[in-house]
């Protein structure tokens, strides 16, 4: 079907005309004949506009998002209220619909959004230089292992069982790649075990990397597990919630040399994971190993204030072969909208936010480790997020949950087996009080069903469930 | 040339940081509702931080005029013709917006149970089947988050496929003209890079091929490639080339920037290739956002399929009379693991699931045709009167969906660079070509119309060519000082690199 083009029979024939040929298939006779289809593409037919809103609407209907069901989930993604100026900012044409700003002179307002972006990181972090961004969290911690390497020739890595395991995952892709080792260091109470990290990190050793608050929610002592690696030379990094740093110590003032993670939570959505952005800080040692690419101010030749894409000459159109990484994108919409997010807090509602995240999160938590079959699985502090242990099989639990319209958190058990039926839950300020008192109401529920309570069975025969 | 400012080049830049003003705000949260304690008594004081980071404060109608403001600082494809070759610049579907918001695309959380996602598990899979058809290739995978990625997902699955046969290989070949990417990605892979040189035709020299590969005989993993390639042309030999890297022991790697050529008539998996990455952001309308999002899956052949990351997202038949369902699948021994968190950048596909089907397979074709009466279109054009003699065509024959001008005689004759002509087409309302790619052509343009113009609109841009090359005839400085209309006029690029400034400061 033809769709969003404009040249009618009368423009084709006068283009074919002007090049000089009788037909569009001529055109493509340099294509050697057995390389060319000879059929139609074995696809259906183009459809109106409104069949396809049809068809794409149908196929959301059969997913449950965030409006139908209330979500508890997060490791990693999280149900923010995003506000509306975000969409009304992003949607604009002059930022959805550009390229990569090239033309700095046709690109400042898409360049001062980044240089924005790169400040208000900076100052979340507490690390003097940001990126523009990057393609999401994971990927960016592999990144800032590639890094590590080529700043201590050093090829090993430790890594906290803390990190998200996606992040680990990842990391470990990429170094099958660039050929570095990945030691993982377990888990005590909750927190990154001290004493094995101590003794992991040595001198060719690259790179220790943590996450706070870590993959079950708790907030670790940064500075203090870093001391290994700043002892034996090797690299700080930090993954971290953006969220939590109103109110947490930024990584930039626990000796990270460089700070990281996912920045769905500011402004984006959770868009079944994505696109999102990744988000990268350093310490000025490092501005000319920075992968992706990052705004600078300048002036013009009538020295108006300006900016430009800076430090160039570490990225792969220039660089190639020995670029500092070959990521090209920034996600800059999606930067974008944590900009817009982040000013819409402004500095008080920043903090405000973190405050209400703790203080939910805290009531969550006494409420449901009051639950008959839940217990914490650790009692380090949390922030945002914390993990429970279920006195039943969690995906049980959980389908019983969700028949109430609940999404009751994240199974841990396939990235931790030694936490079975352990439970992620984590808190934003969409998730009220009275649906915390819901979860831990329908938590008990669906735990007593396997406990063999009489009550409880009848109730969920009478609920049809059974 | 008459210097009066312009009312938006007298507006100072003044970031949001420099409008703050302390007490003002914007948000309104919710009351926290729960019995609250001392945030010390539920983390230790030594984990806090002190100050709240300086984030600006200002009140939500001035944040909607500073990005409002910001936002006509920007050149955008809605606003005007954008030719950057190799980029497909092609029109955004508002439709593709409208689906990706709906709630059940938008608001769906990435680790929801499969069971509960099966309208977002079907949407990946019909467009993992789709791109397979269209790259002739059995198997996809969704997961990398843009080309870059994709190659690296390429490079890492061509290691594990030698791996797994024992082989341990060093060197990936490219063409000296290849995206910058390619080499960038071959280094963080882990390999080698062994240049290729290119024919007079942008095509790979077939000697220098046969050279390299002997020199290198079972050290080389891989030969990437683009087809068309970096000048537009259609390398002719693609199917000796495919059967040298294969008798080799290599794999041969697509890379999909140009797909938009030969889309619904050529197909990289027929070509010989066994590994392709797809720009969502390229031939599949996702909007380049001012640099992201997009995203880069790959289809890959059988013998490459074991590898593939995980999670992969399959159909299962039903039993007990149930229909077909989806799921991802974990357990995959010999995958390379995963590249990234959760499941890819589902609402890029989503945009460009909607724009595959609002084509069609016939509409796809089309689309491909489209863009190339176009691009050649132009460059017939472009080699009528001043353009035809001071920019003429690197190599000239047909083209496909982009061609390279050289600005060599221009230099030469005019002592106007191809950056300035670039930087006097803003002052006419045009986004320039690529500019200085490939390297191989000496002032290179690369001009890469896209389906998406009317004949008008490349009328309208060789006629901007003609009178930029007709004032420089007269008096060249205009355009080596241009541009004049823009927000801004042109920056000292070196400064922002030797000194970088790249925050600001606050007090």
């Amino acid at each position: 079907m033809t769709r969003y083009t404009s040249a009618t029979p009368d423009d084709r024939q006068e283009m074919l005309d002007a090049i000089g040929v009788s037909s569009v298939d001529e055109l493509f006779e340099q294509i050697p004949e057995p390389l060319r289809l000879g059929r139609p593409l074995a696809l259906p037919d183009g459809m109106s506009e409104a069949e396809v809103y049809e068809r794409l609407a149908a196929l959301a209907e059969r997913n449950a998002d965030a409006e139908r069901q209330v979500c508890f989930v997060g490791a990693g993604m999280y149900d923010h209220y995003v506000p509306a100026i975000v969409d009304a900012i992003t949607s604009r044409s002059e930022f959805l619909t550009p390229y990569t700003p090239y033309q700095p002179e046709i690109s400042q307002g898409g360049l001062q959004v980044m240089f924005e972006f790169q400040t208000a990181m900076s100052e979340l972090t507490g690390l003097p230089v940001s990126n523009a961004g990057l393609y999401e969290g994971p990927s960016a911690l592999a990144s800032a292992g590639y890094l590590a390497l080529g700043a201590t020739k050093r090829k090993r890595f430790v890594i906290s069982r803390g990190v998200h395991p996606h992040s680990r995952e990842t990391l470990r892709t990429y170094s099958v790649g660039y050929g570095a080792e990945v030691v993982e260091v377990g888990l005590e109470g909750g927190l990154t075990d001290a004493a094995a990290l101590a003794e992991a990190v040595d001198g060719e050793t690259a790179a220790v990397f943590l996450q706070s608050p870590n993959f079950l929610g708790a907030v670790e002592d940064v500075e203090a597990l870093g001391a290994a690696a700043k002892e034996h030379g090797a690299l700080l990094i930090v993954a971290c919630d953006p969220m939590t740093l109103g109110i947490l110590k930024p990584p930039g003032e626990c000796g990270a040399d460089i700070a990281l993670g996912e920045g769905q939570p500011l402004g984006n959505r959770l868009d079944f994971g994505g696109p999102s952005f990744g988000f990268f800080c350093a310490t000025e040692a490092q501005i000319r190993r920075m992968p992706g690419r990052i705004a600078g101010e300048t002036e013009d030749v009538n020295g108006r204030r300006g900016f430009v894409l800076a430090l160039q000459t570490r990225e792969q159109h220039i660089r190639r072969e020995k670029a500092t990484n070959n990521i090209c994108t920034a996600q800059a919409l999606n930067a974008l909208g944590a900009m817009v997010h982040l000013a819409w807090l402004g500095r008080q509602g920043f903090r405000e936010l973190g405050e209400l995240l703790v203080q939910r999160t805290a009531y969550a938590r006494e409420r449901l480790a009051a639950v008959d079959g839940v217990e914490l699985l650790h009692e380090a502090p949390v922030a945002r997020e914390f993990a429970v242990q279920l006195a039943a099989p969690v995906d049980k639990v959980l389908d019983r949950v969700a028949e109430r319209g609940i999404a009751a958190g994240y199974p841990l058990g396939r990235e931790y087996p030694e936490f079975e039926d352990g439970l992620l839950v984590a808190i934003t300020e969409r998730r009220t009080k009275a649906q915390i008192d819901e979860l831990a109401e329908a938590l008990g529920a669906a735990i007593a069903v396997d406990r063999g309570g009489e009550e409880a069975v009848e109730a969920e025969i009478a609920e049809g469930v059974a | 040339m008459a210097l009066t400012e312009t009312p938006m080049q007298a507006e100072k830049a003044q970031t949001i940081f420099e409008k703050s003003k302390t007490g003002r705000r914007a948000a309104a949260l919710p009351d926290a509702e729960v019995p609250e304690k001392p945030i010390a008594e539920l983390i230790p004081q030594n984990l806090l931080r002190a100050e709240p980071p300086r984030l600006p404060e200002i009140a939500e109608p001035e944040i909607v005029r500073h990005y409002n403001r910001l936002s006509r600082r920007n050149f955008d494809l809605d606003t005007g013709f954008y030719p950057l070759g190799s980029c497909t610049m092609k029109h955004n579907p508002r439709l593709n917006e409208r689906v990706a918001a709906l709630p059940g695309h938008a608001r769906l959380h990435p680790a929801q149970d499969p069971r509960r996602a099966q309208g977002a598990l079907e949407l990946m899979w019909l467009l993992q089947e789709s791109l397979s058809e269209i790259c002739g290739l059995p198997h996809v995978s969704l997961q990398p988050s843009a080309g870059s990625h994709g190659e690296l997902a390429g490079l890492l699955l061509t290691r594990a496929y030698h791996a797994d046969r024992g082989e341990e290989r060093t060197k990936v070949l490219a063409p000296d003209t290849s995206h910058g990417t390619n080499p960038a990605s071959v280094t963080m892979a882990g390999y080698e890079v062994v240049k290729v040189a290119t024919d007079e035709q942008g095509g790979v020299e077939m000697d220098d091929l046969r050279a390299k590969l002997a020199e290198n005989a079972g050290e080389v993993a891989c030969l990437m490639l683009t087809n068309p390639n970096t000048l537009g042309v259609f390398d002719e030999n693609i199917a000796e080339i495919a059967s040298l890297i294969h008798e080799a022991g290599g794999t041969l790697y697509y890379d999909g920037a140009n797909l938009n050529a030969v889309m619904g008539h050529s197909r990289p998996g027929d070509m010989g290739f066994d590994i392709v990455h797809v720009n969502l952001h390229k031939s599949f309308s996702q909007p380049h956002g001012g640099g992201g999002p997009g995203a880069g899956p790959i289809a890959v052949s059988d013998r490459i399929e074991p590898y593939l990351p995980k999670p992969q997202v399959v159909r299962r038949e039903g039993s007990n009379g149930h229909g077909p369902g989806f799921d991802l699948d974990f357990e995959r021994p010999k995958s390379i693991g995963r590249l990234r968190g959760f499941q890819g950048n589902f609402g890029v596909f989503v945009r460009s699931y909607a724009y595959i089907l609002s084509l069609g397979g016939d509409g796809l074709a089309e689309a491909s045709e489209t863009a190339v009466l176009n691009a050649n279109y132009l460059k017939a054009r472009l080699a009528e009167g001043r353009a035809g003699k001071r920019l003429p065509i690197a190599f000239d024959r047909h083209c496909m969906h982009e061609f390279v001008l050289s600005g060599k005689p221009m230099k030469r004759e005019l002592g106007l660079a191809t950056l300035d002509l670039a930087k006097r087409l803003l002052d006419f309302g045009f986004h320039p070509p690529t500019v200085y790619f490939p390297l191989l052509v000496d002032e290179a343009l690369m001009v890469e119309p896209t389906e998406t113009e009317a004949k008008e609109s490349l009328d309208a841009f060789a006629e901007a060519v003609e009178k930029i090359l007709a004032e420089a005839e007269d008096v060249a400085e205009i355009a080596k000082s241009a541009p004049y209309t823009t927000p801004v006029r042109r920056l000292d690029e070196v400064r922002a690199t030797r000194q970088p400034v790249v925050r600001q400061q606050l007090d």
